[in-house]
């Protein structure tokens, strides 16, 4: 009972398959048998999701429906839930518990959601393999001597384990698409201002974004249907219509183009994922779509302007983290000073220091210019680049990640390396646009692919649309994991 | 630009982050490389250029400026490490 999809769980709720107790029981039933292998969750909300399973089965023996009534949801561990523990997966975080629930969480609850637990994730979300997680490593269900990707890789990890119908992560720069591609699930970063980040923990907030992580394109509208649109807690949240994405997922994609390009293909990508990434744009072509070359010239500056960017904004955010409002505070401090700075020493994980590091550097007084200014200036020039690119076509389609989930330890004591696996999914962040992660085929090891679709600004249906039709016409989103 | 202008000393105490040495050591050997990386920015003509802060048209939100409960009175304090009836609590300032 515990493999269905977020549409399927749906229609057997309504057809009374099964309660919504049933469905949660057997949902931590499978928690319990694989999450001490994959270990996915950092906490388990056992009681609240018992209550709200309850609930739901009051509203659907009452006819009631609502979008996600009695269907089990997990959310990363940086998005805040009323009276449960939020922690970043950071020490400094550890005993952290929420007074209020983000944006997104009240409409998941107002949808009916069961919101089940908090996944593992790089400490504040810095990182690609989670293996910067305060508490665990999070093991790629597909082999679990790899790593799920990062930063939401226990959403990943926990959606392919079938451990949840569906989850939410976040996306600074690749964060929900590169775990999406490494476990083999769907995964949609929205356009920046889609989806409110009220309640998020802020990372890089010019970049974050939460999204879906599901098992099919299907769900992932669903979910957007629940979690998008304005929301006045939040400056930053785009006043725009929001679309019915279950509604366009159907639509006819002949005749659209689909740009490839060329700058995402060359040096560096692995065989298997440029083989599995060519034949999905055969198969999209198949489908009616054109496929065009188009051009991204400033591709490969995007990882040293993120990194410039991303950090900046990260060491301002983070310097709330001081020992005196919520959090920890260290123990060896005589004086004021002693206490931020030990607080800090001891609170935060290696990562994040050489990320705040960096983001005060590049802020310093008489490096400004040089690295904050220059890397604003190479922000303006990729998202030009993008301008350029979807006046020839409608999306565009790559590889998200070059290489398959790499192995656990392999890129940890080499940050560079580690920041460079990032290089196809940080523009999409940099220039605002949306852009997803659907399965399309395996390597020879038998680890996911994953095939990166990226679309205009608030066109998330049209990406939807094209991920829809491609999983109707391919099964690589039906393979699954042996655990 | 270049990456010898990097004080890790300095850059810490701005942080207000307290390296150990060991740290200090590793931490300024990868900073090398990463800012190595980085300058590969000075390629870029960059002359007449707009920076980006950000990506979508924003503009300043205003609202009326009434007293509304957003947060729940008395949830807030007891977040703190440490505190005495209504105050935090933090080390000797002066």
């Amino acid at each position: 009972m515990h493999q269905p999809t977020i549409t399927q769980a749906k229609h057997q709720l309504l057809e009374k398959k099964y309660s919504a107790v049933e469905l949660l029981d057997a949902v931590y039933k499978r928690i319990d048998a694989v999450d001490g292998k994959v270990k996915a969750y950092i906490h388990l909300t056992r009681d609240l999701a018992h209550q709200q399973a309850e609930e739901a089965d009051k509203k659907l023996a009452a006819g009631e429906d609502a979008p996600l009534l009695g269907v089990p949801i997990a959310l990363k561990d940086l998005i805040c839930m009323k009276d449960t523990h939020t922690t970043c997966a950071s020490h400094i975080l550890e005993n952290f518990v929420s007074p209020y629930d983000a944006t997104v969480v009240k409409r998941l609850k107002e949808a009916g959601a069961v919101l089940i637990g908090k996944t593992n994730m790089d400490e504040f979300a810095m990182g690609s393999s989670n293996e910067n997680s305060y508490f665990h490593v999070t093991k790629n269900p597909w082999d679990l001597n790899r790593v799920p990707g990062g930063s939401s890789g226990g959403s990943g990890a926990a959606v392919a384990a079938n451990e949840c119908m569906g989850a939410l992560g976040s996306d600074t720069g690749g964060s929900i698409r590169q775990p999406a591609a490494f476990c083999g699930i769907t995964g949609l970063k929205p356009t920046y201002g889609r989806v409110s980040r009220f309640g998020l923990v802020a990372f890089a907030s010019s970049f974050d974004q939460i999204g879906p992580m599901t098992k099919t394109a299907e769900d992932a509208a669903i979910l957007m249907n629940v979690i998008g649109g304005h929301d006045p807690m939040d400056s930053t949240s785009a006043n725009v219509p929001l679309p019915d994405f279950t509604a366009a997922l159907s639509k006819d994609v002949k005749g659209l183009k689909v740009g490839i390009p060329k700058e995402y293909f060359g040096k560096g990508l692995d065989s298997d994922v440029e083989k599995a990434v060519q034949e999905a744009i055969k198969t999209l072509e198949s489908m009616g779509m054109q496929a065009v070359e188009v051009s991204l010239p400033h591709t490969e500056y995007a990882v040293a302007t993120y990194y410039i960017l991303a950090c900046a904004e990260a060491s301002a955010n983070l310097s709330r983290y001081d020992g005196v409002k919520y959090g920890y505070r260290s123990k060896h401090a005589d004086n004021l000073m002693d206490m931020y700075t030990n607080t800090r020493e001891e609170g935060f994980g290696e990562e994040v220091k050489r990320r705040i590091l960096l983001g005060t550097f590049v802020l310093s007084s008489g490096y400004y210019d040089a690295y904050y200014l220059k890397g604003q200036k190479a922000r303006t020039l990729i998202k030009q680049d993008f301008e350029e690119a979807y006046k020839k076509c409608d999306v565009m389609a790559g590889p998200i990640a070059p290489v398959p989930a790499f192995k656990l330890g392999e890129k940890l004591d080499d940050p560079l390396q580690m920041y460079l696996s990032d290089i196809f999914t940080i523009s999409a962040n940099l220039a605002g646009i949306p852009a997803m992660s659907i399965p399309c085929g395996q390597s020879k090891d038998n680890l996911p692919i994953g095939l990166q679709l990226m679309g205009k600004h608030f066109d998330e249906e049209t990406l939807l649309n094209v991920a829809h039709r491609y999983q109707h016409t391919t099964d690589h989103h039906l393979n699954h994991p042996t655990l | 630009m270049s990456s010898d202008s990097f004080d890790i000393e300095k850059i810490a105490f701005l942080a207000r982050l307290k390296l150990t040495e060991d740290e200090q050591t590793r931490l300024g050997r990868q900073f090398e490389g990463i800012l190595q990386h980085i300058d590969q920015l000075n390629r870029l003509d960059t002359e007449n250029v707009e920076p980006t802060s950000h990506v979508l048209p924003l503009q300043n939100v205003f609202r009326e400026d009434e007293v509304k409960t957003i947060f729940e009175d008395g949830k807030y304090l007891p977040l703190a490490p440490r505190q005495d009836k209504d105050h935090y609590e933090v080390p000797q300032i002066i």
